[in-house]
């Protein structure tokens, strides 16, 4: 995966934009301060996300998270292996560990996102 | 600005998380929760408690003094012997569980960091004309656990006394690097161990020395999992000012015959009262963890309130312990958790979750 072509959300997930197909998960720093990833709940397909709001959790030893949709649209696929290993998150979370396929509304952009550039600066000042 | 202990530097430096805890700045983990817990139930971990409180006590009036306060006998003590009990208050709720340790010139009690200034503050008002002189040594000492099957074997020689001929609840005064230490066959793990207590200046040496001999550091993340999957009770999750002995399972610390003490006349009403809610481990069907403060529900009404829950890493099982009503503490009872809205089926099980083999 080049992470230059992903957008980055302050709440550290990631998002790949293809034509109207929105793929989302998390960013290696976000696995790295969970640790001991446990569960991962997922919306189901056919589900309305919308951008800011929560689609599913992933809880860890320690605690729980949100996860939050970048765009408003229609959940057209999710990573059903992760449901029963969530794994795949922690070890290849660019890859392997996608969490769900969005159908974005006509018009959405992930403009508002950061670059791969800007989110490590985030990181850098502090998470 | 947050206490910390003599090893703080050494935690940082060495890429640990660190989080406030009673007041301390203390390391939850190194690497990974679970990686830390399965260090020491297959072989050894080494963990910083100095922040636990150690007062020790002298004079003719300390085990009178100690009496007072204390749930159990510590009249029947031998030397060198090491007790769990509880500090109550008048009403019988619980300020604090405590070991009391017998010397053969004095006492020593190891009571929780959140409640150290609480018990010494209690000690002090309950001491009354007792010919006593008590020292809170917690912030001149160090104090770690080494904890797991391979701890004992992994630890021989470091001190002068080996920790393998006490008994378990035993403990010595002994020597390290020619300096005053104790040692201590016990532990919040669930597993066979000890606990080392010397002065500041050698805190380092000796934690160094451990790891070099293979032990893993290992922080409060990985205790909590353990101490929970042995049903251990955490003060200010299983315990309380508001919860008494008896609900948390803990009668076989409270001794009623043994005196007066404080808080015996309440626990004598509260032993005969069948109507509170009563600590009980519940196992969870799914991976979910149902978390302090989750409610349990049975027929759609409130029976209990989570205390405290994980994943246990060697069950391989979401866990929890909690407070419900009597009539619903019945190993094999079946109830849902509500967790942040979502109702996860659970059943009441047998405490401990995890016991050693021996």
């Amino acid at each position: 995966m080049d992470l230059k072509k992903l957008r980055f959300a302050p709440t550290h997930e990631w998002a790949l934009m293809e034509g109207d197909t929105c793929t989302v998960g998390i960013t290696q720093f976000a696995v790295e301060q969970l640790t001991d990833v446990v569960y991962i709940e997922l919306p189901d397909v056919g589900d309305n996300v919308f951008a800011g709001d929560s689609f599913g959790e992933i809880e860890s030893v320690k605690a729980v998270s949100d996860l939050y949709s970048p765009v408003n649209g229609e959940v057209i696929a999710i990573n059903t292996a992760l449901v029963n290993d969530p794994t795949p998150v922690s070890k290849d979370p660019y890859g392997k560990g996608w969490m769900i396929k969005i159908k974005a509304e006509p018009g959405s952009k992930l403009d508002k996102m950061m670059t791969q550039e800007q989110y490590e600066k985030q990181i850098s000042s502090g998470g | 600005m947050a206490l910390r202990t003599v090893l703080h530097d050494w935690h940082v430096a060495h890429g640990a998380r660190m989080v406030d805890f009673a007041g301390w700045d203390m390391p939850v983990q190194y690497t990974s929760i679970v990686e830390e817990h399965t260090a020491v139930r297959s072989a050894a971990g080494l963990f910083d408690i100095s922040h636990m409180g150690r007062l020790s006590f002298g004079g003719d009036g300390a085990l009178p003094l100690i009496q007072r306060i204390f749930t159990n006998n510590a009249a029947t003590m031998k030397d060198m012997q090491v007790r769990y009990g509880l500090v109550c208050n008048d009403q019988g709720g619980i300020r604090d569980d405590v070991l009391v340790y017998r010397w053969p010139y004095g006492w020593a009690m190891v009571v929780n960091a959140s409640n150290r200034e609480k018990i010494v503050a209690w000690i002090n008002e309950s001491k009354a004309s007792f010919d006593v002189q008590m020292q809170d040594q917690t912030l001149e000492t160090c104090m770690v656990a080494v904890q797991g099957p391979k701890a004992i074997e992994l630890c021989r020689g470091i001190t002068e006394a080996d920790a393998g001929d006490l008994g378990y609840y035993f403990a010595t005064p002994s020597r390290y690097r020619g300096q005053p230490c104790v040692v201590s066959r016990t532990g919040y793990t669930g597993e066979d161990g000890l606990e080392i207590m010397v002065g500041n200046t050698l805190g380092v040496a000796l934690w160094e020395e451990l790891i070099a001999r293979g032990i893993k550091p290992c922080g409060l993340g990985a205790r909590d999992t353990l101490r929970l999957e042995a049903a251990m009770p955490l003060y200010g999750h299983e315990l309380s000012e508001e919860i008494d002995p008896f609900q948390a399972g803990l009668a076989w610390a409270v001794k009623l015959d043994k005196g007066e003490f404080r808080g015996r006349d309440a626990l004598r009403k509260l032993r005969d009262d069948p109507t509170r809610r009563q600590r009980v481990g519940l196992a969870l069907q799914g991976k979910r963890i149902a978390r302090e403060g989750a409610k349990v529900l049975a027929d759609g009404k409130e029976i209990g309130i989570v205390s405290s829950g994980t994943f246990g890493p060697t069950l391989n099982k979401s866990i929890a312990m909690a407070y419900v009503d009597p009539n619903h503490r019945a190993v094999g009872s079946e109830c849902v958790i509500d967790i942040r809205g979502k109702q996860e089926a659970a059943k009441v099980v047998a405490l401990p979750f995890y016991k050693r083999e021996s």
